[in-house]
């Protein structure tokens, strides 16, 4: 018989080691998958894993690491600081939805017009919006006790019905010949989020994930606002006793999240997307999840988690064309690792002991 | 505009089949929660259910088949989320927000074969009298057989928390599972069977929308009917037969609402399409404030230490 013995304290070293047992875990797994879908397992996970860093077209993906992972590392900070505190925004998507929308709309708004104010007013533009979707159920929870997942998840359906009105109606380009879809952004130079070095394809957005990163590693770790999001998910008790405000924590837990979640979608829809669409929203809401979970909700695990699902993303792409994978199969990769994430993360609060035989 | 056009009668009958995955749904995870377990991923086993079932109908010609191998294909990826929070203890959030994007992906991968194509169709119940009466014959004698199983379902589940002592047991180990273990009642494993009946429902409730409600497979199929059905749990306060009638709410405000679509109203084709979304936020904020219905246990891990 095997028992589980709580540890006194989470293991450090098991706490390291689970992402990157999780991601070997899910190779294998995701091997017998690709394997029972008639691709060569070896072959596949190769495509995916090496040939974006290292193969021969790589000087071409790697930028797309940049333009994938920003905003997939952006999303997940702020998510992580609720998911810390066991608040629980599962609704980025819609939010970064509503940034895209709102901060293409103040763009759209000044066309033609050329001026340098424009792109930064779109960040807040872009900023305000997401921040807005998620203060719904921020306050719906403050002021009545609903449940924040549920009704962070209802407005994502709710805000991509929007983004189908708003790119058949009110931002629809009325140079476009009846299409649907914004115009492009891309093509007015004071709204284009463009590369800052060309062909690095490094852009604001990326430089706003980092800015991100850094900002929650301090928070966390140095300021008292951190230690009451810490301290609200480990020790809920604790934390009542030391004066913490659970409004005012979820207030702010999901107005950042939303707001980055908001930054993120202004600047793919400025950058790389260009123009708001019907399928504009590719669900980095929904992998940001899996991101943060995967950097163990800690600011720097979550800027390399961000870096490998980005990798899988691309090399699933890659996989697409020359393997002809599934493009759900790389989504079903991309579970995969959330559970065996979850699942493994036993090792670092319990530990297995073979039970010796009792006698009654 | 024409309002005249829609039929009153046609229209409760079609809000009882709108209702039926969404009941489905929610009379499992009822049980779920009633267990103190919280599986958030009733979106990733209904639209599993809803490709097995249709793979199995189209393959085999039965679409009584299809929805047995649903409620099996949903059980099956229930028992992941057994693994994860009865085994390995993880969070219950997590684990059900991963179950319903690991579904989502696998739905798709599943369903590759079979986007485009027609399933066979489930006779609707013809009782020579009954159904031929006006009015009452389409609405209450006219459906499927799978519509009343939901019903029937409501009632079993009803009776069963209120008289039985297995619903007693369930209903302990909900509140409180240190008191029911120290019973002797195995907590583990009648969580495991109430996980698995949840997710047989959902694969029940996913295959009703591809093989009834639609009837065609497309990826995302179930578009947040899973999420609806636990903010349906909510509603009905842990109580089955409010769960019926908070479906048929549900059920009538999409069919309303396509129903207008379809009339030509003023308003955009968009707004009308969030209401469903936008009233079970209402629903949940007006409810919200009474929680003392909630099973004590809920979502809380349970280890035993000896």
């Amino acid at each position: 018989m095997i028992v589980l013995e709580k540890r006194p304290q989470p293991s450090q070293a098991w706490s390291m080691a689970t992402p990157a047992v999780a991601v070997l875990a899910t190779m294998v797994f995701g091997g017998v998958l690709f394997a029972a879908l008639g691709k060569n397992p070896i072959e596949a996970i190769q495509t995916i894993f090496w040939e974006p860093l290292f193969g021969e077209h790589a000087s071409y993906y790697r930028p797309q690491l940049l333009i994938k992972g920003a905003p997939l590392v952006l999303i997940a900070i702020g998510l992580s600081l609720g998911f810390k505190a066991g608040i629980w925004n599962i609704g980025a998507e819609g939010q970064y939805i509503m940034g895209a929308i709102v901060g293409a709309g103040v763009g759209l708004a000044f066309y033609p017009l050329e001026a340098w104010y424009i792109f930064p007013l779109m960040i807040m533009g872009g900023a305000l919006g997401g921040w807005f979707w998620a203060m719904i159920p921020a306050l719906l929870k403050v002021k009545f006790g609903t449940n924040e997942i549920l009704v962070s998840l209802m407005l994502v359906y709710v805000a991509e019905q929007l983004l189908a009105s708003m790119s058949l109606g009110l931002l629809k380009n009325p140079q476009g010949y009846g299409f649907p879809g914004s115009r492009n952004l891309q093509s007015y130079d004071s709204a284009h989020n463009a590369e800052l070095f060309a062909g690095t394809g490094m852009h604001w957005g990326v430089v706003a994930a980092l800015i991100a990163v850094i900002f929650a590693y301090v928070l966390l770790n140095r300021h008292m606002l951190g230690f009451h999001i810490r301290l609200t998910g480990e020790a809920p008790r604790a934390a009542k006793f030391a004066g913490v405000h659970p409004s005012r924590l979820i207030l702010f837990c999901l107005g950042t999240s939303g707001m980055l979640a908001g930054l993120a979608g202004l600047f793919e829809v400025a950058g790389p997307a260009g123009q708001i669409t019907i399928d504009f929203n590719v669900g980095y809401g929904f992998t940001a999840i899996i991101v943060a979970f995967l950097g163990r909700l800690h600011p720097v695990g979550i800027l390399l988690a961000g870096g490998v699902m980005a990798l899988t993303y691309i090399g699933g792409d890659i996989a697409q064309s020359k393997l002809g994978l599934p493009a759900s199969a790389i989504q079903v990769f991309q579970g995969m690792l959330l559970f065996f994430l979850l699942a493994l993360d036993l090792l670092t609060n319990y530990r297995i002991r073979a039970a010796r035989k009792e006698v009654a | 505009m024409d309002l005249s056009a829609i039929n009153p009668v046609l229209l409760i009958a079609s809000l009882m089949v709108a209702a039926t995955p969404i009941l489905l749904a929610a009379i499992g995870e009822l049980v779920v929660e009633k267990a103190g377990v919280l599986n958030l991923g009733v979106e990733g086993m209904m639209i599993v259910g809803a490709i097995s079932g249709f793979a199995i109908s189209v393959e085999t010609g039965s679409p009584w088949l299809g929805f047995l191998a649903a409620a099996i294909g949903g059980a099956v990826l229930s028992l992941l989320f057994v693994l994860l929070t009865q085994v390995a203890l993880a969070n219950q959030v997590a684990s059900g927000l991963a179950l319903t994007l690991f579904g989502l992906g696998f739905s798709s991968l599943m369903g590759q074969g079979y986007v485009g194509v027609k399933p066979p169709q489930m006779d609707k119940l013809n009782i020579p009298v009954l159904t031929d009466l006006p009015v009452i014959g389409p609405i209450l004698f006219g459906h499927d057989p799978v519509l009343y199983l939901g019903i029937a379902l409501t009632a079993a589940v009803w009776a069963m928390l209120k008289y039985t002592r297995m619903g007693l047991v369930l209903r302990a180990v909900g509140e409180n599972h240190d008191a029911a273990h120290a019973l002797g009642y195995k907590v583990v494993r009648i969580r495991i069977m109430a996980i698995m009946f949840g997710g047989a429902c959902a694969g029940l409730g996913g295959a009703y929308i591809s093989l009834i409600r639609v009837p065609q497979w497309t990826e995302g199929m179930t578009a947040g009917v899973g999420w609806i059905a636990l903010a349906l749990v909510v509603f009905a306060s842990w109580k089955p037969w409010r769960a019926l009638l908070g479906a048929y709410l549900f059920g009538g405000v999409t069919v309303v609402q396509l129903n207008l679509q379809a009339a030509g109203v003023a308003i955009p084709v968009e707004y009308l399409a969030m209401s469903p979304y936008l009233i079970t936020i209402l629903v949940l904020v007006i409810l919200s404030a009474d929680k003392s219905r909630a099973p004590a246990s809920l979502g809380r891990i349970f280890h035993a230490t000896h």
